[in-house]
């Protein structure tokens, strides 16, 4: 085999313009299916960066009616038949393999009331009640101030977190910290000022979308979830978020995290709502198969080139095989087998297709970034995509290269060394 | 014995004509044997060579290498036999070009599965043995004619087969170079390798210590059991010789003394 592939780079090296003229058919074809690959992968992998952040891979899991995200406004719209979430229904989807942590919070979008401070008041906004790890969970961070503590639960702390909107909005000259505001006619003092540290355009393609944005677009208000009932008088449903383990089990997890709080849910009624994962995964999937089959027959088109370049091999090797008739037959009488001549010539092929592949490759690379630099498609390198290119043009040299290397092992000796 | 051909036939079949090559040849050759076969060409002999080199097979007749019988063996095991058992020399050298002399030398044992570093001594080695230890690393562009056929040999006899089979192994040599061949096929032979070699040139044909003629696809044993018909046919074909050589000599005064008239010979 070794022998085999030297004398393969000596029969190459000694045709030095005819190998690489063989070898530029495998290379455009391998070139044009990298830079396609690449800007594939590069728009997908924007695409989920955009969409479902990186790194921080949570699932809203929230109560659902009708596939829509159930959106309590005031008393009416509380439903009846779902329950807060018990302790150990937390703790079954804390215990999932594909989740790493669990918050619960509560969620009003406030229009009947507004939050006060002095002469400045906020209305239209979602109101958040949230456990101790829910910050940590979504990844919020505090720009200024303190977190909520253990103590404000246990003390029922009228304590309160704002954004930037809305501190913006209600302390437009003074600092936040330790002023008291008012809400639902309940004092709150304002421990601190929060921030989303991946500052992540808003992806509006839905009217549902927009909604969620314009709810947000007034400020992001936050209490411990132990002050809910005082406020609004009544134990409410709860939404989760999970934080699964890794981004490819965020869509399991959010299943398996619906399913658990849905067994809780005894009530039958058809208007009784359910809890649903949202599943951005799966929309972030579904778009880039979008991408992926427009894409689709750019490489069809490009495997085009690449049968073209096989044949073109096939071609070359035709001419080798009956060029060194003599050599074949010499070889022959003095003992080499057909298998052997097979092996030769065989790997003559596959060594010079992946020679190709492996600058198809690497010219594939060089044109990709050359697309990024000049379009600013956002491009990248697939390494397993590289090294399937190299692996497929080593096949094809085998492919295209069977039919002259048998040709050259069925020869006849005698006929062959006459033939000088 | 180590070469038992028996009532070997064969015919070329072009078309619709089948040309007969070999009418019932039979040789028998001991091991240690240094035997010539001449012939002119179109008798037969490279055939006959072909099928002792087991390349090619006969269409009737039995042939055993070894006590064994040859004809009923696949490919491979006819390769391997060519392998182990064989060594060839031709007229033309049959180098590889772009090899190195040891590399040539060495490949019979690629085939053999030799290890790279066996390998490398076995073929310095013999060149050594044939005198070209100073040109391992030469290619045969670089190489006289008998340099090259030099290398030739040691690359047959790198296996150190049994049997060395030479079609014309001078025929592209000059008389120098071809005594040296012949010393070397001397010497060969005074180890113990039965040596067959096929040649027109009764020079290098009183070299072997036995010859064998072909003519026609017919074998004879020359100093030995020549039958009736073929002494006949033998000798009308050295009058006919003789006559010829005559001829030539006299068109060849006449053109000496200058006169050019064209005349019937007598």
């Amino acid at each position: 085999m070794l022998e085999n592939i030297r004398l393969a780079f000596r029969g190459i090296a000694s045709h030095k313009m005819r190998s690489f003229l063989t070898m530029l058919g495998i290379i455009i074809g391998i070139a044009s299916i990298m830079s396609i690959v690449s800007t594939i992968k590069g728009t997908n992998d924007a695409l989920r960066d955009k969409l479902v952040g990186s790194g921080n891979n949570t699932v809203k899991v929230s109560l659902s009616s009708g596939g829509q995200e159930l959106s309590i406004y005031d008393a009416s719209s509380v439903p009846q038949n779902v329950q807060p979430i018990a302790d150990e229904t937390r703790q079954k989807i804390a215990d999932l393999k594909t989740v790493k942590q669990v918050t619960l919070y509560n969620k009003r979008f406030v229009t009947d009331s507004s939050v006060f401070y002095g002469d400045n008041s906020v209305s239209q906004f979602n109101m958040y009640g949230v456990d101790d790890v829910y910050f940590d969970t979504v990844g919020y961070r505090l720009k200024t101030g303190r977190a909520f503590l253990e103590s404000d639960y246990t003390l029922f702390r009228k304590v309160m977190i704002l954004d930037q909107v809305a501190s913006q909005k209600l302390f437009p000259d003074t600092d936040p910290l330790g002023k008291t505001v008012e809400f639902m006619g309940q004092p709150f003092t304002v421990i601190g000022v929060m921030y989303e540290p991946d500052d992540y355009e808003p992806d509006i393609q839905t009217v549902e979308d927009y909604y969620n944005n314009q709810d947000n677009s007034n400020g992001l208000f936050f209490i411990p979830k132990a002050d809910w009932p005082i406020v609004f008088n009544y134990d409410e449903p709860e939404n989760v978020i999970v934080k699964a383990t890794s981004t490819d089990d965020m869509t399991t997890a959010g299943g398996a995290a619906a399913k658990i709080l849905n067994q809780t849910i005894t009530s039958t009624s058809d208007d009784t709502p359910k809890y649903q994962a949202e599943d951005l995964l799966g929309i972030v999937k579904s778009q880039q198969k979008l991408t992926a089959a427009a894409n689709m027959q750019l490489i069809w088109i490009a495997g085009i080139s690449l049968l073209v370049g096989a044949i073109g091999v096939m071609n070359i090797m035709l001419v080798s095989v009956t060029e060194r008739t003599a050599e074949i037959g010499l070889k022959k009488a003095i003992g080499a087998r057909q298998s052997a001549i097979l092996g030769q010539f065989l790997t003559e092929a596959a060594v010079l297709t992946t020679m190709g592949g492996l600058i198809g490759v690497g010219v594939g690379v060089l044109l990709s970034y050359l697309i990024n630099r000049f379009s600013g498609i956002p491009v990248a390198i697939s390494i397993p995509w590289s090294a399937g290119a190299v692996l497929i043009s080593m096949l094809i040299g085998v492919i295209s290269g069977l039919l002259p290397a048998q040709k050259a092992a069925r020869m006849d000796p005698i006929n062959a060394l006459r033939r000088e | 014995m180590i070469l038992k051909l028996e009532h070997i036939n064969k015919a070329y079949h072009t078309g619709k004509l089948d040309v007969p090559v070999l009418h019932d040849v039979s040789l028998h050759v001991e091991k240690g044997e240094y035997v010539a076969i001449m012939g002119p060409s179109g008798s037969g002999k490279s055939t006959l060579m072909n099928i002792i080199g087991c390349l090619d097979r006969p269409d009737s007749g039995t042939y055993e290498l070894n006590g064994e019988d040859v004809l009923g063996k696949d490919d491979n095991a006819l390769a391997k036999i060519r392998l182990m058992n064989l060594g060839f020399v031709f007229q033309n050298f049959q180098l590889l070009a772009r090899e190195t002399a040891l590399e040539n030398v060495a490949l019979p044992l690629v085939y053999a599965k030799v290890p790279k570093k066996e390998r490398r001594e076995r073929a310095r080695e013999a060149l050594e043995k044939v005198g070209l230890g100073d040109r391992v690393a030469f290619t045969p562009g670089q190489l006289s004619g008998g340099q090259k056929q030099r290398v030739a040999i040691a690359r047959a006899m790198v296996n150190r087969p049994g049997i060395l089979l030479a079609d014309e192994p001078t025929g592209a040599l000059d008389s120098h170079s071809s005594l040296q061949i012949m010393e070397l096929f001397q010497q060969l032979n005074e180890e113990g390798v039965t040596v067959i070699m096929i040649t027109h040139s009764p020079d290098i044909a009183a070299y072997a210590r036995r010859v064998c003629d072909i003519f026609d696809g017919v074998i004879s044993e020359r100093n030995g059991q020549v039958n009736a018909a073929q002494q006949a046919e033998r000798k009308a074909e050295a009058e006919a010789e003789e006559a010829l050589a005559r001829m030539r000599q006299r068109s060849a005064e006449r053109l000496r003394h200058g006169s050019l008239t064209k005349e019937e010979p007598s």
